[in-house]
């Protein structure tokens, strides 16, 4: 062979027990590539990345003297980190330490050829071996760390992750874009499956993060603009304008009290009413009241300024501006929640035009003891209190085709409670659900539903195809599929229980972010299940139903988790940079500036002076994208050098 | 005791691989376009059917039947033959499963391998009576 | 303007009124509805067999037919010619292979290819997206007023997704057709459930059900009469009446009117005698309460979008 690398290179096979050499020959891949010149030695084993396995690399590192290492075995995604570390101690350089995949880009491919597959597996070692003698060692550099968290979202979520930050010592910016914290648990009445009031276990935790020393709150303020990295970032934030002098106001209510404009309150899901000038429910936090422009007569007329009159401190301040705040911060957590899918989406429930066809938070709020009807379930179109409610499940969840395809997971819980609340509060009402799964996996929760059952909540299975209205009646037409005949009912009141669907302005805050969503706009953590708390940009993390459904025990859960993440970062004072990115060869940059239009980092400047585009080391990923776009090569990848790749080309035969 | 048994085979349904993966069923999927294995039964289509009390197997018996290649149910039942073809099932199926076009290759299977001697069973006197667009639509949906 | 149109087999037999009643009222707002020279049966339905062609080549005919007149858009009334035809197109379009087959078995009957251009419109469509509501509404007066009609979409109209004029779960077209008619539409719930169709033909028993439930439910909504669009829905509806009567000796019957009958009263042209007898259900009640106010004034001022 031509042009044989003059390094010493180790290739170590692994069988990944059956997963690869139940398809590749592995004796016969060590077989080929020992013959090679530059390979000074090949071996294969069962599990290389066992702890023996992991010896024998490190071994014969320091008795063959070997200046690369190959491991042909799964993606570099699993295991590269493991060899490189492994191969560290035996004082190789990690960087040249490389993955040959042959595992599910051989082996797992072509289960069925395995001759075929044995080739390619050689072929794809071939590769790595032009590409390992051309590899340089590489050493990490490092960063400052400054140990300020900012937390994005004051639901459960964010307040959970805000005081587990504190606790450990560190200053918290909680932002939140509504008056006051809570979220949407604020609005539940109690929660499944111990029955405990939602307020009761919550307004503690809302008192707690607002009398913080570590916790600022941003209360009616959005995060605008980050800049920077991990341990590094500029968040710029606007406190909208709120009509009322915050650091004046003492929080009497005498303002929403006097203000003579009702309208449909938001957080009784348009069940109750609230003022021009209101805050969210009584025990917010912070209990400042804000204006809303667009209803208040001072703005609409430039009459009233009733507020203004009775405000004792003079806090009512009509020309209040919104106000643009900078805050550096180390780490982010988003935690922005969800809402719930719209039921004016589906058509054949009604397009919302029905009054007495709720979704499950409104019924929340007639549940509550400090919601509009004080905790008696009236109904909304005459007040009567229902004798028939049907609950209807999967209203737009599972529903690929027209709604949205995932299971809103909390929906079976909570609507077994609210049927189950329904049946405490009106001892003759009958309550009915209409289910196609029961899906009651979590601690208790099985046990929860058994008992709304045996309580005489009546489940039939089956999905509901219309609801209309008839008289004073609201006809449910559904199906039992365990009777298999068609079941109609005549309620008094339905409650939908809606999809959940990410907050309503996320796509807004990933552009901000910079992070990534899924095809449903949920929040994507770095990985599926080994780090579902963090996201692609180091720094950021998430917690709450922003990444997905889930409850309210799982939601604190994570929020802690993202909480560890960020207090297991403060705990260092430099952070590691990976080496892995791209530099620039200043003698052939011509300053054309295309690398930074096309960096998707912002990792680029261009230095005007000198003419030569500038890398932020510690905002480069090493995507590779100034390396395509550069017309002089002056992008140099390390490890991954023009050269390299056109020398694994060349090695394919 | 061999009466015994020949109730209990007479209760208790036998699924059979080769007719899971029987050629009338594939014909269905292939005629209709639909993979009838995206159901989950959860019976919207019989819930909003307009003329389900007419069947003897509701729409979602139907694709149930028809996912573990129980034919001969299938083609015994009226289901397929009352659809109007109105398409209420197919717009409202939350897997985009096509139930009327299942139903319409249903019967083509039966009318193409001349199972059925299927005739329009009418008067004169209400012939006369139909207008054009009722006959039409019924030779073609019922017997072509 | 002048429009390709497509009567169908129906509107030429049974359902003259409808026919009769469009062309006049359409001339009236300015559109010449054109029949085309020669044309065939759509089929009534659409075929939903993926593997014949054979379905869809008297639709394709159709198209064709419009495409030789020289015009890419062609009106139906009916709504089962609506749908066969306009699923057609849409076949021919988006299916390559279904396209080259029709064209291939085609070409020794034709001299010209069909070349996928034709649109397909529904006389409802043709109002609300050509000459406007707001427009029909300054023709139409008071001459319905005080009418509580109820439409009836049937299927056709709306199904499936995406081929029929308006969503298919919370229409509103023919509502604000009625509204710009001068009448007041009553939605009832009811409005888009089958009729039963071609059912009429096997199941007669079915068919006179769903008439049952459906007139009632729009006579429980306080409509004056039901208003369809479609030649089945209204044999199933109107004359299977008579069948109603046969199993329900209490049932009494209401009155079904085709738009096109409604869009001839609400521009001052009253009802013509001899649309009566294609009627059962008697018409006196609601013929009685309509205005007949002079059309002078509205002629002359047709739009012209083009």
């Amino acid at each position: 062979m031509k042009g044989t690398p003059p390094r010493k290179i180790g290739v170590f096979v692994c069988h990944c027990g059956k997963n690869i050499a139940g398809v590749v020959d592995v004796n016969r891949v060590v077989e080929d590539i020992s013959r090679l010149e530059s390979v000074a030695f090949a071996m294969d084993y069962k599990y290389m990345c066992s702890q023996p396995g992991q010896a024998m690399i490190q071994e014969k590192i320091r008795e063959k003297g070997l200046e690369g290492v190959i491991v042909a075995a799964c993606t570099p995604n699993l295991h590269e980190a493991t060899f490189r570390k492994a191969a560290s101690k035996a004082g190789l350089n990690p960087y040249c330490v490389e993955m040959a995949n042959i595992r599910e880009q051989c082996a797992w491919a072509h289960q069925n050829d395995p001759e075929k597959a044995t080739r390619k597996a050689v072929e794809i070692i071939r590769t790595m071996i032009q590409k390992t003698a051309e590899d340089k060692p590489l050493y990490e550099g490092s960063i400052p760390v400054l140990k300020r968290a900012m937390v994005i979202g004051g639901g459960v979520a964010g307040i959970q992750a805000s005081l587990d930050i504190a606790d450990a010592g560190y200053e918290v910016i909680l932002v939140e874009r509504e008056p006051s914290i809570g979220g949407h648990m604020a609005q539940l009445s109690e929660t499944f499956p111990t029955l405990d009031c939602a307020q009761c276990v919550l307004t503690p935790k809302m008192v707690a993060a607002g009398t913080h020393p570590n916790i600022k709150i941003l209360a009616w303020s959005e995060a605008r603009e980050v800049s920077g990295y991990v341990g590094n970032f500029t968040v710029t934030i606007e406190r909208k304008a709120s009509g009322v002098d915050w650091t004046k106001c003492t929080g009497c209510g005498m303002c929403m009290e006097k203000c003579p404009i009702k309208i449909p309150a938001e957080f009784d899901r348009g069940l109750g009413v609230r003022k021009a000038i209101y805050s969210p429910f009584p025990q917010a936090v912070p209990n400042k009241p804000v204006i809303d422009r667009e209803h208040c007569l001072h703005y609409a007329k430039g009459k009233c300024g009733i507020c203004q009159k009775v405000c004792e401190v003079g806090a009512i301040d009509f020309d209040q501006a919104p106000e643009i705040i900078k805050e550096e911060v180390g780490a982010i957590i988003v935690a922005t929640g969800f809402d719930i899918y719209p039921k004016e989406n589906i058509g054949e429930y009604g397009a919302g035009k029905i009054p007495d066809v709720i979704d499950s938070l409104a019924f929340e709020r007639l549940l509550s003891a400090s919601g509009p009807t004080s905790g008696e379930i009236r109904r909304p179109s005459d007040g009567k209190i229902p004798e028939t409610i049907v609950f209807v499940q999967c209203s737009g969840s599972r529903d690929p085709e027209k709604h949205k395809p995932y299971c809103s997971r909390i929906c079976c819980m909570y609507t077994a409670k609210q049927a189950l609340l329904y049946k405490h509060a009106v001892h003759k009402g009958r309550p009915y659900i209409f289910y196609i799964d029961i899906r009651s996996g979590g601690k208790n929760y099985e046990e929860f539903v058994a008992r709304a059952q045996e309580e005489g909540v009546i489940y039939i299975r089956g999905k509901v195809s219309r609801i209309y209205q008839s008289g004073d009646k609201v006809t449910v037409v559904g199906v039992d599929t365990l009777l298999a005949k068609p079941a109609q009912i005549d309620a008094d009141m339905v409650v939908l229980a809606m999809a959940m669907v990410p907050k309503e302005g996320s796509d807004d805050l990933r552009k901000v972010l910079k992070i990534t969503a899924d095809k449903n706009g949920f929040w994507t953590e770095a990985h599926p299940k080994m780090d579902p708390v963090g996201t692609t940009t180091r720094g950021i993390y998430l917690a709450g139903c922003g990444q997905a459904p889930r409850d309210v025990p799982d939601t604190v859960a994570q929020a802690s988790g993202a909480a560890g993440k960020v207090i297991s970062l403060f705990s260092r004072e430099t952070l590691s940079l990976d080496p892995m990115i791209v530099s620039v060869d200043e003698e052939l940059c011509a300053g054309c500036g295309l690398c930074v239009s096309v960096c998707p980092y912002e990792a680029r400047i261009l230095d005007e002076k000198k003419k030569v585009a500038i890398v932020n080391e510690a905002l480069c990923k090493g995507c590779g994208a100034c390396m395509a776009a550069c017309p002089n090569s002056a992008c140099i990848h390390k490890n991954f050098s023009k050269k390299q790749v056109l020398k694994m080309v060349d090695a394919l035969s | 005791m061999i009466y015994f048994i020949a109730l209990i085979q007479v209760i208790c349904m036998q699924i059979k691989t080769e007719e899971v993966l029987s050629d009338l069923i594939h014909k269905i999927i292939d005629i209709s376009g639909t993979n009838i294995w995206k159901c989950y039964q959860c019976g919207k289509c019989s819930a909003g059917c307009p003329m389900v009390d007419f069947m003897e197997l509701l729409p979602h018996q139907v694709i149930r039947l028809a996912q573990i290649g129980k034919w001969k149910e299938i083609c015994e039942a009226n289901t397929a033959w009352i659809c109007a073809a109105c398409l209420t099932c197919s717009v409202r199926c939350p897997r985009g499963i096509k139930i009327a076009e299942v139903m319409e290759a249903l019967r083509q299977v039966v009318l193409r391998n001349r199972l059925s001697n299927k005739r329009l069973n009418i008067s004169e006197e209400r012939i006369r009576r139909l207008p054009p667009i009722a006959l039409i639509s019924a030779y073609r949906k019922i017997l072509e | 303007m002048e429009i390709s149109y497509y009567p169908g087999c129906t509107l030429k037999v049974d359902a003259r009124n409808f026919e009769e009643s469009a062309i006049d009222s359409f001339r009236e707002l300015g559109v010449v509805l054109v029949e085309l020279a020669r044309w065939n049966c759509c089929g009534t339905v659409f075929s939903f067999t993926t593997d014949n062609v054979m379905y869809h080549l008297a639709p394709v005919r159709n198209l064709l037919r419009v495409r030789e007149a020289g015009k890419e858009q062609v009106l139906t009334l009916c709504s089962m010619c609506f749908n066969t035809l306009k699923r057609a197109a849409e076949l021919f379009n988006k299916d390559a292979e279904k396209r080259d087959k029709i064209l291939n078995i085609m070409k020794d009957k034709e001299p010209l290819a069909y070349d996928g251009k034709t649109r397909v419109i529904h006389g409802i469509e043709l109002i609300r997206d050509e000459i406007g509501f707001d427009v029909l509404k300054k023709k139409t007066g008071e001459n319905l007023k005080g009418l509580r009609l109820a439409p009836y979409y049937g299927c056709m109209l709306l199904r499936p997704d995406g081929v029929g004029i308006d969503n298919p779960e919370n229409p509103r077209a023919f509502q604000d057709l009625i509204n710009a008619m001068g009448a007041d539409a009553v939605s009832f719930p009811f409005q888009s459930e089958c009729c039963g169709a071609y059912q009429t033909v096997e199941h007669p028993e079915a068919v006179v059900e769903r008439a049952r439930i459906i007139i009632n439910s729009a006579r429980k909504a306080g409509a004056d009469a039901l208003v369809v669009s479609c030649p089945l829905c209204a044999y199933n509806l109107d004359q299977g009446q008579m069948d109603v009567k046969s199993i329900d000796s209490s049932f009494e019957t209401f009155p079904v009117l085709y738009f096109t009958e409604c869009l001839y009263a609400s521009l001052g042209l009253g009802f013509r005698e001899e649309w009566k007898a294609l009627h059962y259900a008697p018409l006196e009640g609601v013929l009685a309460r309509i205005r007949r106010e002079t059309t002078s004034k509205l002629i002359g001022a047709a739009p012209n979008k083009e």
